[in-house]
C-alpha cells in the first residue's frame, strides 16, 4: 500500500514540479499544486505509464487529489 | 512623417562557442570552431555525423524545471538568450509601458526533436501516449509566447518563419514596428535546435551538409576551394531594440543603431540561388537605400556565407555588383566558419556579431580559408580577426525558397 502511495507522490512531484512536503494525500492538483488542464492530462499519462494501466477519461476527470489517485490505482491494480 | 530611430540596447545569445554573448564573442575573435562529433544519437548510417551544438546548457538556470518539459530545446535556447538580452538592456514592464513592449522571435523549423519523440510514441504506443504539451512545445511562436507570459510584455507578439532568414527578418520587422510607432521596445531574434536525427538526415538527403566527418572543426570553410556544404548549428540570438529617445531617456547603454533593413525574393529555385546573386544583391541594395547610405559606406559585411559551393559564390558576386567600381573595398567575413549554420537563429546571432564589430571596431575572421576558390576573390578577413574602423556593418541572410534579408547597423 505505502509503496503505491510513495510512487504516486513521486510522480506528482516530478510532473507538477511540486515540493515533497506539499504533496500530501489531501492536496488538490489544481488548487494546491498549481496544475492547469494540460498538467492534469500529463499527470494521468505519467500514472498510466508507471502503473502500466489505462485510466479512461471519465475516470481521470474525477481524480482531483493525491488521495483520489492513490485510491484509483489501489482499486484497479492487479 | 519622420521615421523614429531604432537602437540596440540589449544582447543575448547561446551558441556552439558559449552560452552567453561574452564567451561567444571571445571565441569568435579567437577564431575557434564549435564543431564536434554528434554523440546524442547513433549517426552510423548518416552521411554527416557532426554539427555545431550548444554545450553544457543548464535550463534550470533560466527556466522552472516544471516548464522545461513543456519546451522543445529551441524554445529553451531562445528563452535563455532573451533573458540575457532583457537583463542586459535593463528593460522592465510596468503598468504604463507593458503594451509598448513586444516580441518578434522565430525559428526556421521549430520543435523537430519534440515532433520526432511524439511521433515515435504515437507509432509505438498509440495516440494516448502523445503528450498534451506536444503542440505548445513544438510550435515556433512559443518563445515569444512564454516571454510575454513571464515578463508581462503586452505589445506586438509575433514569430516570423522564413527558413535561414528568420532571425534577420524578425529583427528587421521589429525595427520597423518601433519606427512606425507600434511599439517602443521590441525583443527580437531567432532560435533553433535541428541537430536531431530527422534534421541531420533531411539536410543530408538534400546534399546541403558537409561530409568532412574525419575533421569537423575544418568542415565549415566558406569560399575555400575544398568547401563541401554547411555545418548545422544550434543556438539562439536575441536583441532588445528600442526607440532612440526612449533609450536615451532611461539612460540605457546604446550598442548601435539599426539603420537599414532590406528584403527580396529570388524567384528562382527551391534551395539554390541564381549564380548572379541577383536576389541577394537586391536585398543588400534595399537595406543600403533604407539606411540612406552608399554601398561603399558599409565598412564590414557579415556574410550569409554558409560554405556551400553555389551560395558562397553567388553572395560574392552579389556584393561585387552592389559595390561596382568600389568592389576592392569590400570586407566580408563569415562567422559560420566557426559556429556553423544556425538556420533560424543564424541571422540573429550574426546581427549581434555585426553590432559587436561596431562596438569593438574589429572584423571577425573567416576561419579555414586556405585557398579561395575561383570566383571568390574578395577580402574575406581570412583566419584572423582584424581591427579596423567600422561605422556601418551589414548582415545578410538567405533562406530556402529564395527569401533574402539584410540588416545594417551603424555607430551612434
Amino acid at each position: 500500500m505505502s509503496n503505491i502511495e510513495d510512487r504516486v507522490k513521486k510522480i506528482v512531484c516530478e510532473q507538477l514540479g511540486a515540493k515533497e512536503e506539499d504533496v500530501t494525500a489531501q492536496a488538490s492538483f489544481v488548487d494546491d499544486l498549481g496544475a492547469d488542464s494540460l498538467d492534469t492530462v500529463n499527470l494521468v499519462m505519467a500514472l498510466e505509464e508507471e502503473f502500466e494501466t489505462e485510466i479512461p477519461d471519465e475516470e481521470s476527470e474525477k481524480l482531483g487529489t493525491v488521495q483520489d489517485a492513490i485510491d484509483y490505482i489501489n482499486a484497479h491494480l492487479g | 512623417m519622420s521615421r523614429r530611430r531604432v537602437v540596440v540596447t540589449g544582447l543575448g545569445c547561446l551558441s556552439p562557442l558559449g552560452n552567453d554573448v561574452t564567451s561567444t564573442w571571445t571565441g569568435i575573435l579567437a577564431g575557434k570552431s564549435g564543431a564536434s562529433t554528434i554523440e546524442k544519437f547513433d549517426t552510423e548510417k548518416f552521411t554527416t555525423n557532426f554539427a555545431c551544438m550548444v554545450k553544457g546548457f543548464d535550463p534550470a538556470a533560466y527556466i522552472n524545471p516544471k516548464d522545461t518539459k513543456k519546451m522543445d530545446g529551441f524554445i529553451q535556447y531562445g528563452y535563455a538568450a532573451a533573458i540575457e538580452a532583457i537583463r542586459d538592456s535593463g528593460i522592465e514592464a510596468t503598468d504604463s509601458n507593458a503594451h509598448r513592449i513586444g516580441l518578434a522571435i522565430g525559428a526556421g523549423i521549430g520543435g523537430l526533436d519534440t515532433i520526432e519523440r511524439n511521433h515515435d510514441a504515437l507509432n509505438k504506443s498509440g495516440p494516448r501516449r502523445v503528450s498534451p504539451f506536444f503542440v505548445p512545445s513544438a510550435i515556433i511562436n512559443m518563445i515569444a509566447g512564454y516571454l510575454s507570459i513571464d515578463y508581462g510584455f503586452k505589445g506586438p507578439n509575433i514569430a516570423i518563419t522564413t527558413a535561414c532568414t528568420t532571425g534577420t527578418h524578425n529583427i528587421g520587422y521589429a525595427g520597423r514596428t518601433i519606427a512606425y510607432g507600434d511599439a517602443d521596445v521590441m525583443v527580437a531574434g531567432g532560435a533553433e535546435m535541428a541537430s536531431t536525427p530527422l534534421g541531420i538526415a533531411g539536410f543530408g538527403a538534400a546534399r546541403a551538409l558537409s561530409t568532412r566527418n574525419d575533421d569537423p572543426t575544418r568542415a565549415s570553410r566558406p569560399w575555400d576551394k575544398d568547401r563541401d556544404g554547411f555545418v548545422l548549428g544550434d543556438g539562439a540570438g536575441v536583441m532588445v531594440l528600442e526607440e532612440y529617445e526612449h533609450a536615451k531617456a532611461r539612460g540605457a547603454t546604446i550598442y548601435a543603431e539599426l539603420t537599414g533593413f532590406g528584403m527580396s525574393g529570388d524567384a528562382y529555385h527551391m534551395t539554390s540561388p541564381p549564380e548572379t546573386g541577383a536576389g541577394a544583391c537586391a536585398s543588400m541594395r534595399n537595406a543600403v537605400q533604407d539606411a540612406k547610405l552608399n554601398p561603399v559606406d558599409v565598412n564590414y559585411i557579415n556574410a550569409h556565407g554558409t560554405s556551400t559551393p553555389a551560395g558562397d559564390k553567388a553572395e560574392s558576386q552579389a556584393a561585387k555588383t552592389l559595390y561596382g567600381a568600389d568592389a576592392d573595398k569590400i570586407v566580408m567575413s563569415s562567422t559560420k566558419s566557426m559556429i556553423g549554420h544556425l538556420l533560424g537563429a543564424a541571422g540573429a546571432v550574426e546581427a549581434i556579431f555585426s553590432v559587436l564589430a561596431i562596438r569593438d571596431q574589429v572584423a571577425p575572421p573567416t576561419i579555414n580559408l586556405e585557398t579561395p576558390s575561383e570566383g571568390c576573390d574578395l577580402d574575406y578577413v581570412p583566419n584572423t580577426a582584424r581591427e579596423m574602423a567600422i561605422n556601418h556593418a551589414l548582415s545578410n541572410s538567405f533562406g530556402f525558397g529564395g527569401t533574402n534579408g539584410t540588416l545594417i547597423f551603424s555607430k551612434v
